[in-house]
Parts: C-alpha cells; sequence; structure tokens
C-alpha cells in the first residue's frame, strides 16, 4: 500500500473511531458477555456461575417461553404484512400528483413521530370497550364492537391496529422508492395498453421490490422485539397472557426477577429467529427483487 | 459570500454554547466541607415533600453529613443497575418485598450491627414491619412507611340504597349481599355501578387466599397456592363474573384502568361502591372528590377465626451494598427511625407510623379520621404480608395472571391455581437448592 493510501486509512479509521470504541464498548462487549451468561445462573448482583446449556434446556420446558413466542410470532405474522400493505398503498396514494401533496404527506407521517408512551395512552381511549370513541363509531354503522382491550381474543387485533398509526417511516422509504420509478417505463406500459392494475403489479411493484426487502426485513426484526406499547397498555400481558410477548418477558426475567442469564439465553434464541428469518427472505428475494443496476 | 462560511461557525458556537450551559447547570455542588449522601427515594409530590422535610431536618441538625435526595422512578431496576455498576446510592427507597431478593443477592448490607448499636431494635417496632425486612435471621433494611388496608365505602350510596352506613359489612356473606343490593345493572347488561370489586385497584390479588385462611407457600419448600382455602378465595372472586358477567364486569373496569390517582377513579365518582384500599386512600379522596361521604372499616371475615384481615404494605430504607458512605447513610437512617423522624415522615404522607409508641400529637394531628382503625389493623392476628421468598416478583406475576383467568372465566379456580403451583413448584425447588448450596438456608 502506498503511503499516501495508508495514511489516509489511518485517516479513515480515525474519524471512524469515536463510532469503533462507541461499538466496542456498549455494543461488541455486552454481546459477546451475554453469550457467556446465558450459559451462567447469573442474577446482575452475584457472580455468574457456570451452568452449561441448562438455560436453554429450561426454555424448552417453559410454558410460558413458548406462549410468548407463539404470541411474538402471530403478532408479526398479522402486523407485518398488514403493516407493509398500508405503507405501500399510502405511498402510492401520495404519490400522486394532487395539490397540496405536502400536506397531505405531512398529515400521514406526523402519527410516527408520537412517542411509543403517548401512542398507548392515546390509544387506550380509542379502544375502551366501554368509553372509547371506536365502538360508538362501529355501532352507527351496525356493527357491535368487541372489548378491544380486555378481551384474550381482541387484545392482540388492537396492538396490530395501533401499529398501523406508526407505518409513516415505511410509507416514507417506499414513497423514495416510487419516486425513483422510471416514469419510461410506466409511459411505456401504457403504450402497451396497461390498466393500473397491471401497471402496478408490472412495473411499479418490481421496481420498488429491493425497498420492499428492506422494509420487510425492518418489519420483520422491529416486530418480533415489539415491547414499548404492550408493556404500558397490557402489564403483564393481560389478559391472561394474550399480549405478553417475547421481549416483555425476556425484560421481566432480566430486570425483574434477577435472571439475566436466563435473559440472556432468551435473547441468543431471538437473535438465531431473527437471522434464520433474515436469511430466509433474502434467499427468497433472489428471485423476486429486481435491481435495477443488475 | 458563501453562506457555509457563516453557517458553519453559528452552528459551531451553538453547540459549544450548550454544552457550556449545561455544563453550568449540571456541575456538582461547591465544596461544603461535608460528606454528601445519596439518597433515591421512589416518592414524588406530597409523598417525596414529606421525606424532602424529614431530609432537610436532618441536615439542619448536621455539620458533617448532607443528605441528597432524589426522586427516582422505577426505583428497584435503577437500584439494581446501579448496585451492579458500582455506584449505587448511599440510601435506596425501596419497596418491602423487595427486601428478599435484594437480600438473597447480597446487593443491600446487614443493619444488624449498627441498629444494635445505635439501640434500634425490633421491640420498638409492630412486629409485621420489623420481620418483613429480616431475612434469614438477618436485618437488611428499617421500615419508612407503613400501611394497612380496609374496606372503603360510599356512605352516600349505602343510604342511597336503603343500608345503614354506620353498619358496614363484617363477613364476606353481608359484603356479597349489600354488593348485591348496591350493584346497578343497565337492561343491555352494561355495568353502572359495582357494590364491590374484587378487581379494584388489584394490587393484592395475592392476598384474598390468606384472607381466606390459605398459605402461599408451606415455609419450607411447598407452594401452596392451590391449597383448598385458596381456591375457596378464587371461588368467591370469580363468583362476581359469574353473577353480573365476566365481559361487562371486565368492559366496566376498563373506564378506569390506571385512573387511581385520578378524578375517574371510581370509588371518588361514585362507580363502585366498596373497594379494599390503604390508609392513603384518604390523601387521594381530599385531593379529587374531599365532599365524598365516606368511611372504612375492617375487612369483612371470611370465617368467624379470620377476623379483621389486611394487607401488611410497606416502604423500606436500605444502604445498597458499595455504597460509598455508609456510615453516614446509616445515622440519617437512625435520625428517620427515631419517633420524631417517622412521626414526622408519616404524618407529612398520611400514613400509620411502625412504631410501636405513637405520640398523643399525632393522633391528634392526624387528618386521617379512621387513622385509629389502620394502627389496629396493624396489630391484627390476620394481617397478611408477602412471602419472603426472592422469587416473589415471579410469583405474584403468576398469581395475577390466575387472577385474570379466573375472573375472565377462561380457566376455573381449581384450575388456574394448579397451573400456577405446577409452573412455581419447580422455581422454588431451584430456589431453596441455590440457598442451600450458598448455605444461606
Amino acid at each position: 500500500m502506498k503511503s499516501i493510501t495508508k495514511r489516509e486509512a489511518w485517516a479513515g479509521y480515525l474519524f471512524a473511531s469515536p463510532w469503533l470504541l462507541g461499538f466496542l464498548v456498549f455494543m461488541s462487549y455486552p454481546l459477546i458477555a451475554s453469550i457467556y451468561f446465558s450459559l451462567c445462573d447469573y442474577s446482575v448482583l452475584k457472580s455468574p456461575v457456570w451452568v452449561g446449556i441448562d438455560n436453554y434446556k429450561m426454555l424448552m420446558h417453559d410454558e410460558l417461553f413458548r406462549t410468548t413466542l407463539a404470541n411474538t410470532f402471530l403478532y408479526a405474522a398479522i402486523a407485518l404484512p398488514a403493516g407493509m400493505a398500508t405503507a405501500i398503498i399510502l405511498a402510492m396514494l401520495l404519490n400522486a400528483k394532487v395539490k397540496g401533496m405536502a400536506l397531505y404527506r405531512t398529515f400521514f407521517f406526523i402519527p410516527s413521530l408520537v412517542p411509543q408512551v403517548s401512542l398507548a395512552i392515546l390509544w387506550r381511549w380509542v379502544l375502551d370497550g366501554e368509553h372509547g370513541v371506536l365502538n360508538p363509531v362501529l355501532a352507527k354503522i351496525g356493527i357491535h364492537g368487541p372489548n378491544w382491550l380486555n378481551d384474550p381474543l381482541w387484545a392482540k387485533p388492537s396492538l396490530v391496529l395501533m401499529a398501523m398509526w406508526g407505518v409513516g417511516n415505511a410509507m416514507l422509504i417506499y414513497l423514495a422508492g416510487l419516486q425513483d420509478v422510471p416514469t419510461q417505463l410506466i409511459e411505456a406500459s401504457e403504450l402497451d395498453g396497461a390498466n393500473g392494475w397491471q401497471k402496478t403489479k408490472h412495473v411499479t411493484l418490481p421496481m420498488i421490490s429491493p425497498v420492499i426487502l428492506f422494509n420487510g426485513i425492518m418489519g420483520i426484526i422491529g416486530s418480533l422485539q415489539v415491547f414499548t406499547v404492550p408493556y404500558i397498555m397490557f402489564p403483564g400481558g393481560a389478559p391472561v397472557h394474550s399480549t405478553y410477548f417475547y421481549t416483555e418477558y425476556l425484560y421481566d426475567n432480566a430486570f425483574r426477577y434477577h435472571k439475566m442469564g436466563y435473559a440472556s439465553a432468551m435473547g441468543w434464541i431471538m437473535f438465531i429467529v431473527i437471522l434464520v428469518l433474515t436469511m430466509l427472505s433474502l434467499r427468497m428475494s433472489e428471485k423476486h427483487v429486481h435491481y435495477q443496476g443488475s | 459570500m458563501d453562506r457555509s462560511a457563516f453557517t458553519i461557525p453559528c452552528l459551531a458556537l451553538a453547540v459549544l454554547g450548550t454544552l457550556y450551559a449545561s455544563e453550568q447547570l449540571t456541575k456538582s455542588p461547591p465544596d461544603d466541607g461535608k460528606i454528601h449522601v445519596k439518597y433515591w427515594e421512589k416518592w414524588t409530590a406530597f409523598e417525596f415533600d414529606a421525606m424532602k422535610h424529614v431530609v432537610d431536618e436532618f441536615n439542619k441538625s448536621q455539620n458533617k453529613i448532607r443528605v441528597d435526595i432524589l426522586s427516582v422512578s422505577g426505583i428497584e431496576d435503577k437500584t439494581l443497575m446501579a448496585v451492579s455498576g458500582g455506584i449505587p446510592p448511599d440510601v435506596a427507597g425501596l419497596y418491602g418485598p423487595n427486601v428478599t431478593q435484594y437480600a438473597d443477592d447480597h446487593a443491600v448490607m446487614q443493619l444488624d450491627d449498627m441498629c444494635r448499636e445505635a439501640g434500634i431494635k425490633r421491640d420498638d417496632y409492630i412486629a409485621p414491619y420489623w420481620d418483613a425486612c429480616v431475612i434469614r435471621d438477618h436485618l437488611y433494611a428499617l421500615p419508612s412507611t407503613p400501611a394497612t388496608t380496609a374496606l372503603h365505602y360510599n356512605r352516600a350510596l349505602f343510604r342511597e340504597v336503603g343500608l345503614d352506613p354506620d353498619k358496614p359489612p363484617r363477613t364476606i356473606d353481608e359484603l356479597n349481599a349489600m354488593a348485591d343490593k348496591l350493584t346497578v345493572i343497565e337492561k343491555n347488561g352494561h355495568v353502572k355501578r359495582t357494590g364491590f370489586m374484587v378487581t379494584e385497584p388489584g394490587w393484592w390479588n395475592w392476598a384474598w387466599g390468606p384472607f381466606f385462611g390459605g398459605k402461599l407457600w408451606d415455609g419450607k419448600g411447598k407452594i401452596t397456592i392451590n391449597s383448598p382455602e385458596n381456591i375457596k378465595a378464587f371461588t368467591w372472586i370469580q363468583s362476581f363474573s359469574k353473577k353480573y358477567g365476566a365481559s361487562a364486569l371486565s368492559s366496566f373496569q376498563n373506564g378506569f384502568n390506571n385512573m387511581f390517582s385520578s378524578p375517574q377513579n371510581p370509588f371518588m365518582t361514585g362507580q363502585t361502591a366498596m373497594e379494599i384500599q390503604g390508609v392513603w386512600m384518604y390523601n387521594f379522596i381530599q385531593k379529587f372528590n374531599p365532599k365524598l361521604d365516606w368511611g372504612a372499616a375492617p375487612f369483612p371475615s371470611a370465617s368467624p377465626d379470620l377476623q379483621d384481615p389486611t394487607v401488611i404494605d410497606l416502604d423500606v430504607l436500605c444502604i445498597p451494598k458499595g455504597a460509598k458512605h455508609p456510615k453516614e447513610a446509616f445515622e440519617f437512617l437512625k435520625f428517620v427511625e427515631s419517633q420524631k423522624g417517622l412521626e414526622m415522615l408519616c404524618l407529612g404522607q398520611k400514613k400509620i407510623t411502625p412504631l410501636k409508641k405513637v405520640s398523643n400529637g399525632f393522633i391528634e394531628h392526624h387528618p386521617n379520621p379512621f387513622i385509629k382503625l389502620f394502627i389496629k389493623l396493624a396489630y391484627s392476628k390476620t394481617a397478611v404480608s408477602t412471602p419472603k421468598l426472592g422469587i416473589w416478583s415471579q410469583y405474584s406475576d403468576e398469581i395475577n395472571n390466575a387472577f385474570s383467568a379466573v375472573t375472565l372465566m377462561t380457566k376455573t379456580p381449581k384450575q388456574a391455581l394448579d397451573d400456577v403451583a405446577n409452573r412455581m413448584q419447580p422455581m422454588l425447588d431451584k430456589y431453596m437448592e441455590r440457598l442451600r448450596v450458598r448455605g444461606e438456608q
């Protein structure tokens, strides 16, 4: 390597060093330490005691672990596609050439700026079975609204509904992707006689498929780590653990039950689950994602 | 001129200015030659003010020590992290049920020797409050503000339905009958008012079993949550859902969930006529509905040998392990634990004092008209406390889940409690084994 290139490389590392240092201290050390802790009986306050794979064995027999895992998968299975579809549809609507569009875009993005805690409290007022805003509206169109927050059957769908409110970020990314779709392709399809749906299916969606893949993977990670809103709205996963999610159980084990070793094991299982799902998504995407440069 | 030539220096100046201002605002107080004792407390508002008053009095009396009190939310988690990080406060105001968990992890200091030297002894305290701080024969905390619970009832609603407001229910059967009279169900099945809500405020779901004579464990190594007495209590709990409808009741309660400290509290609004509450309820009634015509009485008993059931609830003061100034911290604890200190604090918070000796002034100046009842209840033989188990947080979560299943009628009381027992027994076995290995059992 030429000396000037070497010097530039060092300068690069030097400039990146605050981040690198932060990463090493605050991310990589806890990450590596948590592998060790997951193999220990560790309460945080006392020294870890090596127990081998006991924590992992216990997890396999822990009914609540299975319940929270199932709740989380079920939530992700509904919230992820619903959220992606909502974000894409909104992005397409907001991509139209209509007067005052900047205003509409702002309105639809604002909800995603609302802090999660405020969101939880706000939705409590909307979904309250007795005094909430939603059920009287449903009653006007002849639907008898359920007891959204206290019925084990409806508590999870309530959370999915709330998640729809925060699709602003994904919507913005789709919007950026949509604006990158070459107009000549749309025009060419129009000349070929394609209707609206055909244009969307054969031109727009394939052209934004890398964005869909990115949002999909981020969505998998986000929905499998759902925490704040259910933790505030449904303490203890009430009603009857129907909203008790994986990260909540992990948090309770770590900080309330002082079982950091057990919680670390849970963390690593979730890491593997997310890794496998991400790799599967990437593998499946090979046939369906089209990159403009390829 | 290039615009960035002006913008970038301005931005840099703004950042530097902010950093300087933040440094000025957060820098340590000037060295006053005193030892500063860091004290973290969970309270806010008037409860915090009461303790701040005690701290100020202590600081006034001192020329060597100064206590700096800080209100900290989620104190049990933050103290845990601070101890583990080696930067704990010198004094932590934890919740009573936290003590065992912290003692098990050796996260709080033993206070036996210091208390012995200072003459602080069990005989001076109402036994359950002192005992709650003793884990396996060692003292790990000292009581700060104790409480007992009683039945709170709305006298005006009693009169409205033809009940004598001077004769609150004394037995569970009487409670059921009066609750029926006071409950109002609309034609469409909606609950408009409940006579008694077993789910409100829902803070002591574990205590219903002990109120019926049940135990949560046998003190040796067996979980006994599914004992006949506990099942009987949970059957009673489910009887309300059977009578008025699980969905209707949960829907009704949903309207005021998390509304304890607000004018929407169902007891303040008259939506529920009777509920179990602690000595602090007076403060909230005064704040949100001072005109409420209410009364307090011992909670009705499930059988003649279980008269005056009450929950022993308390806040404690601990010295976390690794505290920089444990001696000075204990000096402060000594001040708080004096009759003067505790009465100042407990009167400020309008609670009872954990000491047996109570000055005339304390009762005379106490604004709660039922203070004598709450003090009397602290001596009740049917007073129940949380079990001293390091796995209690998890155990109480499991009981709460069973409670929820029973009130929503997704399980029978026996099923729900059997599930708790099956889940908790292996955890208790492991916990006991760990203590045995450490030689602490």
